[in-house]
């Protein structure tokens, strides 16, 4: 069924618990069977209390007259079961008197037994229960570190792309300037073979101008220019 | 002592007076379901106060078993009475 909304949940800290503690002792009770209560009742109306020095407790002399009353008239008659019943009640007594406090502490430690067992119970559930709110916040401390743990996982994923980035860039340099290369090699062979194309040509149309009979003139001047060329050299070291 | 007002029907009996006891008797609540629960609420005011306790006397358990006593001879008083030792009292 719903909750009723009338009733608040958890509005305190402290449980209203419907039970008090037991009391620690019972009404009194006087001779086993008066309540005191009785010998209280004429105490509003007429102030006489059980101290007072004008009698000798006003119930007792009640009592005793009603005692004498009863035997004289014989409601209460005296027969076999009077003696039973003086018999018994004596016997009674003096057990009650002699074994009552034994009892009471065999009675008492029983109980105590028992309060132990389920203060022992109480305080065990108490301190899992007090650990387990210490876990909790200790987990929730640790969720605070999250955005921390959310940075670093972030920085890591910029610097990969970074570095795929810079990567696939120095592919692209690398690629564009080999094909470069490749135009600037095919353009200097060209030239070159060019070049040599072109010298070869002139040496060779160079070469068959000249006729055996010049070449030979052509090489005596030479070598008399080289020898001159010595000789001035030497003059020159000499100096 | 100048309490406040309640009405007869909330007074405790202690607290009626004789000229109130007829009304009083009148508002209470006689049903049987009454009568039970009058029975129930004053066997649990005794045990409350002599018997559920931390160290309980005597007195508990001692004035059952005299009211006991007391009920058992005037059931059986016819019977006793002619133990009685004189005829004219």
């Amino acid at each position: 069924g719903l909750v009723q909304a009338s009733r608040g949940l958890h509005t305190s800290s402290q449980c209203l618990a419907p039970m008090p503690p037991m009391p620690e002792h019972g009404g009194k009770v006087r001779h086993g069977i008066f309540p005191e209560e009785l010998f209280q009742l004429l105490y509003p109306k007429t102030g006489v209390t059980e101290c007072s020095n004008i009698t000798f407790s006003l119930f007792y002399m009640l009592g005793t007259g009603l005692l004498v009353y009863l035997l004289s008239k014989e409601i209460y008659v005296i027969n076999h079961e009077t003696y039973a019943g003086l018999a018994m009640l004596s016997v009674i007594v003096y057990g009650v008197k002699k074994f009552g406090p034994q009892v009471a502490a065999y009675a008492d430690q029983l109980n105590d037994e028992k309060l132990a067992k389920a203060q022992v119970v109480k305080d065990l559930t108490l301190n899992s229960m007090t650990e387990s709110i210490e876990n909790e916040k200790k987990e929730q401390w640790r969720t605070e570190g999250r955005s921390l743990l959310f940075d670093a996982k972030r920085n890591n994923v910029a610097m990969l792309l970074e570095t795929n980035y810079r990567e696939r860039l120095h592919m692209v340099t690398n690629e564009v300037k080999r094909r470069l290369d490749y135009h600037v090699a095919l353009q200097n062979l060209k030239r070159r073979m060019e070049q040599e194309h072109m010298i070869n040509w002139v040496e060779m149309s160079v070469v068959s101008t000249i006729s055996p009979q010049p070449e030979k003139e052509s090489i005596t001047k030479c070598i008399s220019d080289l020898k001159a060329l010595a000789k001035t050299s030497q003059a020159k070291a000499t100096v | 002592m100048a309490g406040k007002e309640v009405s007869i029907a909330a007074k405790a009996l202690r607290d009626v007076k004789l000229g109130e006891l007829g009304a009083w008797f009148g508002s209470r609540d006689m049903s049987p379901k009454g009568i039970i629960s009058a029975i129930c609420r004053g066997r649990d005011r005794y045990l409350n106060k002599y018997i559920y306790v931390k160290k309980g006397g005597i007195g508990g358990i001692a004035m059952i078993l005299t009211g006991y006593v007391a009920l058992s001879y005037v059931w059986e008083y016819d019977h006793i009475k002619h133990d009685r030792w004189r005829k004219y009292h």
